[in-house]
């Protein structure tokens, strides 16, 4: 019997503090973080940050088209990103017959295996020469080319674990809004997809997150070109998003340097972004949870 | 990408080989590999090197990467390599960096390239001159009936800042020459991370124009004839052209050491300055440097 309590305390502290060496991690990556890019803020003047133009080697750090470029990337992504996903995934869940639905799984966690690099191989060989053609462009290298790719590197995430949550809403419910008369697609609309929001915001917020993060394939098929978005028509110009410019650049500096310090910068805002992608999904998650919780008492 | 794959599995082999034996080297001392790290323009040419170099010489090791001449003398200051490749000269404040570090690097110039200017192959401009290229690049020309092509909107391409070449290129051709000079690359010039990226796009898209070293230039893509000004000859680039100084944007090659070299490093350097090393230059479509 007191062994037994000896091995479950050991247990029960060994899993403790992997839960919260989590915490502790986010932690120190953002001390790091911090210690690295805040003397960017002293050695460069916000005006000079604030500024349009990015060209580091002649001490230009106009940071703004480069967070322009992300978010434009990265919002593009998810436009295409979250419809096809959440459609895949309520076509899975709730219509495919059940073979359909055991190839149709599998496969799509399999697209989500596929390595970046080799996205953007694709993306580079087929995917923006068809863009230019298709629309008539100077060139295929553009912010669109790159949030197509990004779209689907989100979509397997996001059908994934939305599957996964509309999988779990209780039989009972369809059964229940179904014996009231209510059509199937009334069935899905008002009652499966609300029952498994919390799941579903969950999985488009880690699809956008990847959105963000990712590097490889945007640094190959965007142009990398720092030009600040401005309106619709910049979804179809290059642009330059800060994940390819730590990636591109980070091998070049010197420790220590103002450009070294901006980059960390720039880690620190795409750090802060996913952060309040974080925050706001959370929240939403967290005050519909509170709703549910009030009306089933 | 070829190259880049190429290079890794090189690389690779050399880490295990390098792995197998700590008894061999620890015996004979000099077996241990040669660092060598820099500019991409360089890197197949130095992979060249290094390959023909362990045939001649099996206890040699040589491991060879890319990544941008700024990154091998980065590489070189924070003593991670043994050899910088550049395909730029050192920087004043690079060289502060370095003593700061107790490094004094030395300089080799180890071979001369051209820098071609590219387009599609079914573009029908076959000629430019030094101004017009600045006037591209700097954004003052977009659309090549400009310069004598058909009606098409101009996609300039370059290499990324962290590459000698960018800088050559800044600096000689859209500054030409003038320090004084504060002119900019258009921005909306696409900055691709890698010459194979700059190849692939101009062999498919026939509004694309580039620059790249010589010896990456494959028979897929067109090569543009080059002159100073309008009063003076269109030159295509070669080995001829660059050695007797008609062709106008050519320039040296580098390799960077951490001190005078010694040992193994001395003798690879020396061998491939010699008529071995200089033979593989010109295979690679680089011009060796005059003896």
């Amino acid at each position: 019997m007191k062994s037994n309590n000896w091995t479950e305390a050991i247990i029960t502290g060994l899993i403790k503090s992997a839960g919260y060496s989590a915490i502790l991690i986010v932690g120190i990556i953002f001390i790091f973080l911090f210690r690295e890019g805040s003397p960017a803020i002293v050695e460069v003047d916000l005006s000079s940050l604030f500024n349009l133009r990015w060209y580091p080697i002649e001490g230009y750090f106009g940071i703004l088209p480069l967070l322009g470029g992300t978010l434009l990337v990265t919002i593009g992504a998810g436009l295409i990103a979250v419809p096809f996903g959440l459609a895949t995934a309520i076509y899975i869940s709730e219509i495919a017959p059940r073979w359909a639905r055991e190839i149709l799984k599998p496969l799509v966690e399999v697209l989500g295996g596929i390595p970046s690099v080799l996205l953007g191989f694709i993306g580079i060989l087929v995917l923006a020469p068809f863009v230019r053609e298709f629309l008539h462009l100077p060139t295929g290298l553009t912010a669109l080319t790159g949030a197509i790719l990004l779209g689907g590197i989100a979509i397997p995430t996001i059908v994934s674990v939305s599957e996964d949550a509309l999988d779990a809403v209780p039989k009972t419910y369809r059964d229940a809004s179904l014996a009231l008369g209510a059509t199937r697609w009334q069935t899905i609309w008002r009652v499966t997809l609300p029952a498994a929001k919390s799941g579903v915001l969950t999985g488009i917020m880690l699809g956008v997150g990847r959105a963000i993060g990712e590097t490889m394939t945007v640094m190959m098929v965007t142009g990398n070109a720092p030009v600040m978005p401005r309106g619709i028509s910049a979804l179809f110009q290059p642009a330059r998003t800060m994940t390819a410019t730590i990636a591109a650049e980070m091998g070049e500096v010197a420790n220590g340097s103002v450009h070294y310090h901006v980059l960390f910068l720039i880690g620190i805002i795409l750090f802060l972004l996913s952060l309040i992608v974080n925050i706001a999904t959370a929240s939403v998650v967290f005050r519909q949870r509170k709703r549910a919780e009030r009306i089933l008492s | 990408m070829y190259t880049n794959l190429r290079m890794k599995v090189l690389l690779l082999a050399l880490l295990l080989g390098a792995c197998s034996g700590p008894e061999d080297s620890a015996s004979l001392g000099s077996t241990r590999a040669i660092k060598n790290k820099g500019s991409d323009t360089i890197v197949n040419l130095a992979l060249a090197w290094a390959e023909s170099y362990q045939d001649q010489n099996p206890q040699a090791r040589i491991s060879v990467t890319g990544g941008g001449s700024g990154t091998g003398i980065a590489a070189l200051i924070n003593g991670t390599t043994d050899i910088a490749n550049a395909s730029r000269s050192i920087k004043s404040e690079e060289i502060a960096n370095a003593e700061a570090n107790g490094i004094t690097p030395v300089e080799f110039v180890i071979a001369r390239d051209a820098i071609a200017i590219i387009v599609n192959l079914h573009n029908p401009v076959d000629r430019l001159t030094i101004p017009q290229i600045s006037d591209i690049y700097s954004g003052k020309i977009n659309n090549w009936s400009e310069v004598g092509g058909e009606d098409r909107p101009i996609v300039r391409l370059s290499r990324e800042t962290n590459s000698g070449t960018h800088i050559y290129f800044l600096e000689n051709v859209l500054r030409q020459g003038n320090k004084e000079d504060k002119t900019f690359f258009s921005s909306n010039t696409l900055l691709l991370p890698s010459s194979e990226g700059i190849s692939a796009e101009i062999r498919q898209n026939p509004n694309a124009i580039g620059y790249d070293g010589l010896g990456y230039v494959t028979a897929d893509i067109k090569v543009i004839a080059v002159a100073r000004n309008d009063s003076e000859d269109y030159i295509m680039p070669s080995a001829e052209t660059v050695n007797n100084f008609r062709y106008p944007i050519a320039r040296d090659l580098y390799m960077y050491t951490a001190g005078e070299p010694k040992g193994a490093i001395l003798l690879y350097i020396e061998w491939l300055l010699g008529s071995d090393g200089q033979s593989i230059v010109s295979e690679l479509g680089f011009v060796p440097i005059l003896q």
